[in-house]
């Protein structure tokens, strides 16, 4: 009886709690590793700075659920970190807002490729890039054609197996100033390029799809040279002591980064948590946690002198980097996919 | 009048039993209602739901109606009349009051590459359309509306019912005038996948009997104490996750790996054999995960065999090898169909084994149906690949049916 009235006690406490002066938001990004920075360099930093209260979620890139959410009108999520391709998409669809910048109090121009879609701040940008295993390679590779030099660099090299990045490669390797790639790709005879000087290499490469294999693969010397996310080789290389190196000549970026999901019932908390997360203090922060790059250019002074030359987006690794075309995988994914399957079973 | 009584009397007894087998039916039906019901709603129809999708997609139906209509009696020839492109206007509107350019874009995007950007691009620019001429102002906005290419890929995709799902998974498409032809041969890839997986299959089933039989024999005849530890040897790995036996073999056969390393010690090899991303790969690390379903009906008809039989054959003059082809392998007959059938059919749906120890042109078509429904989001082809794989599967089964009858298969 006592527990009843208690309990009674408690729930009409709750019901009649006035809504507290503090906003509070779902943001959602990506688990694990990842949400741990993520975490360390916004979450917790925000609830302390402001008193809001972020509520932390986790998915895997499925668009499927913003939609459902907007479509039954039932947003529970305000902020999505989502990765470029799925921003494209969400954006096109509407399930995602378009940004108001000036009510970030943010300068688009500060962010790398936030003129790639009008809904996204980026957070960071993460690379593939060429790595290898130092004690085995004495004269170690010094440009990304090392990828197709077989008589320099004999032996097997690991690939991704898709299209993005290796038509890219193919193309530089090939002579195509990185600025006209894109260009180049979207006619028949460029894909045909691309796909000629992929077949120079083709009985040497191992193809690989998680990106746990890449550093497997060169642990267990089945591979020479091979392709892999930045952050899977500097942690094996950090954290597990390996002799690997990266390759910084050429390396494929791509971006994720904040989206506000349409019709989120906390829009001005989550204007205030992106303006917070965009901050280059903040940035830098979160690559003490993870080496990826961040988005905004300003960040970069802010960051320690020793992580600085392992992220993809530090101005000396740069200098010949570029940025994948979300736009054009967008359009040709399909169909180059395809091709690109007929040509790998071939 | 006794006859009469007798038939009258018959006839009540007759509808009576009938009456108590209809009762005792409809009881029985009963009992299994629940079970009945549990494989209607989470198998059947998810299936078939699924399966649907292979020949039904209303996405340019439901959202271009007025320029369905309109193409309706458009002879494709040339550009459509004025008509067309004031309700294609029309309908952006309503497009982009909800928002669902993008699945247009997607779905025009399968027909025509790169339509997709161009499609999202009109429909908001098309906006600031108010008045006629339509024509020279949507063409104005993308020069892909003077092409009649467009607009017949809009009429073609706007019947719900279609069949660019199906055509697409035999590697056939419809050209601008509707006539279906082969597609280009850099984008045919599904035919020669599903043709793999079937030789994939066959060829592993066929060298699973080759291996079972003999080890199926020896258990059969062995003393019953070691039979059942050489039972043990067989089923623990059966017990074990398929994952975890695929990437032991992932281990085994790499080039550093154990296998190559010990090749290399004996001198039998300088350079290591390509065991790994290879059809050996695939085939070793499917056929040692298939063995024990190929093997274990075989056994247990063996076991089922009296010897008297084989005694019988040998003592009227048959010799050994006459006796078993002649007596013994046709008893095993259910055991051999059941385990082969069993077999061939898993193999049908493996693609985790293909992906992580098979080559590049090892993969299967359940790779491609997991790509097209996880990576692609592209459900339609998915369904049709599916639905073809089915069917294949079905027809093979109706040809074993009539060639061994299914009435023979046996597990034990």
């Amino acid at each position: 009886m006592k527990l009843r009235m208690l309990s009674a006690a408690v729930i009409l406490a709750a019901l009649f709690t006035p809504a507290s002066a503090q906003d509070s938001l779902t943001v959602v990004s990506w688990g694990g590793a990842y949400q741990d920075s993520v975490r360390k360099a916004f979450f917790e930093p925000f609830m302390k700075e402001t008193g809001d209260k972020v509520i932390e979620e986790e998915f895997n890139g499925e668009i499927a659920k913003i939609r459902a959410m907007v479509e039954t009108n039932n947003v529970t999520w305000d902020v999505v970190e989502n990765d470029s391709m799925t921003t494209m998409a969400a954006c096109a669809e509407g399930i995602v807002e378009k940004i108001d910048w000036d009510k970030l109090g943010l300068k688009r121009d500060d962010f790398i490729s936030a003129d790639a879609s009008e809904c996204v701040v980026p957070s960071i940008l993460y690379a593939t890039v060429v790595a290898y295993d130092t004690t085995k390679l004495t004269d170690p590779p010094t440009s990304i054609t090392a990828l197709f030099d077989l008589e320099k660099y004999p032996g097997k090299r690991g690939l991704q197996k898709t299209p993005f990045v290796n038509l890219e490669w193919a193309l530089i390797a090939d002579g195509v100033p990185v600025g006209e790639v894109y260009d180049v790709l979207s006619t028949p005879e460029g894909v045909d390029r691309a796909f000629a000087k992929l077949d120079t290499i083709k009985k040497d490469v191992v193809w690989w799809e998680a990106g746990a294999q890449p550093p497997q693969m060169l642990v267990d010397g089945q591979v020479v040279l091979t392709s892999a996310w930045n952050g899977r080789i500097y942690k094996a290389a950090q954290e597990d002591k390996k002799p690997f190196a990266i390759l910084w000549d050429h390396q494929a970026l791509d971006w994720q980064g904040w989206n506000i999901v349409s019709g989120s019932k906390n829009r001005e908390a989550a204007y205030k948590f992106i303006a917070f997360a965009g901050r280059a203090d903040r940035q830098a922060d979160q690559t003490k946690y993870i080496s990826y790059g961040p988005g905004n250019k300003l960040s970069i002074p802010d960051i320690n002198p020793e992580i600085l030359p392992h992220l993809p987006t530090n101005p000396e690794n740069m200098k010949t980097g570029f940025i994948i075309n979300a736009k054009f995988w967008a359009d040709n994914l399909d169909s180059l996919r395809e091709r690109f399957n007929v040509w790998v079973a071939q | 009048m006794l006859r009469g009584f007798e038939a009258a009397h018959g006839l009540t007894l007759k509808r009576q039993f009938i009456a108590a087998e209809r009762r005792a039916h409809l009881h029985a039906l009963f009992l299994i209602l629940p079970l009945l019901l549990f494989v209607l709603v989470t198998f059947a129809a998810p299936v078939v739901l699924l399966l649907t999708r292979a020949v039904y997609d209303p996405s340019i139906a439901g959202t271009l109606p007025r320029t369905v209509a309109a193409l309706q009696d458009w002879d494709g020839r040339d550009v459509p009349p004025e008509k067309a492109f004031a309700a294609l206007v029309e309908d952006f509107r309503t497009v982009s009051e909800r928002n669902t350019q993008a699945f247009i874009g997607k779905r025009l995007n399968y027909e025509i590459p790169g339509a997709r950007s161009k499609v999202i691009a009109s429909v908001r620019k098309s906006q600031a359309i108010a008045a006629p001429p339509y024509k020279e102002q949507l063409i104005a906005a993308d020069k892909m509306w003077g092409d009649r290419l467009i607009w017949a890929k809009i009429k073609q995709s706007g019947e719900p019912f279609t069949s660019y799902y199906l055509l697409r998974s035999l590697d056939l498409e419809r050209d601008v005038d509707g006539k279906i032809g082969p597609v280009a041969a850099s984008q045919a890839i599904y035919l020669a996948v599903l043709w793999r997986t079937f030789y994939i299959s066959a060829l592993v089933t066929l060298i699973t009997l080759l291996l079972a039989y003999p080890v199926a024999l020896m258990l059969a005849h062995a003393p019953p104490q070691t039979a059942n530890i050489l039972l043990i040897f067989i089923l623990v790995p059966f017990w074990t996750s398929l994952l975890v036996r695929t990437t032991a073999w992932f281990v085994l056969l790499q080039d550093n790996g154990p296998i190559n390393d010990a090749l290399k010690f004996l001198q039998f090899t300088d350079e290591p054999l390509k065991l790994i991303f290879s059809r050996f790969g695939t085939l070793t690390a499917m056929v040692y995960i298939q063995l024990p379903f190929t093997l274990l009906p075989i056994y247990s008809v063996m076991k089922g065999i009296s010897p008297s039989y084989m005694r019988a054959a040998r003592s009227l003059g048959g010799g050994p090898l006459y006796s078993f082809f002649r007596i013994y392998l046709p008893l095993t007959m259910p055991g051999i169909g059941a385990g082969c059938l069993l077999t061939f059919i898993l193999c049908l749906g493996y693609y985790i084994t293909p992906a992580l120890v098979g080559g590049a042109g090892d993969q299967m078509v359940s790779g491609i149906i997991a790509l097209a429904l996880n990576q692609e989001n592209n459900w339609g082809k998915a369904s049709a690949l599916s639905t073809i794989l089915l069917l294949a599967t079905l027809s093979l089964f109706f040809v074993y049916n009539r060639l061994i009858g299914i009435d023979k298969v046996k597990l034990g």
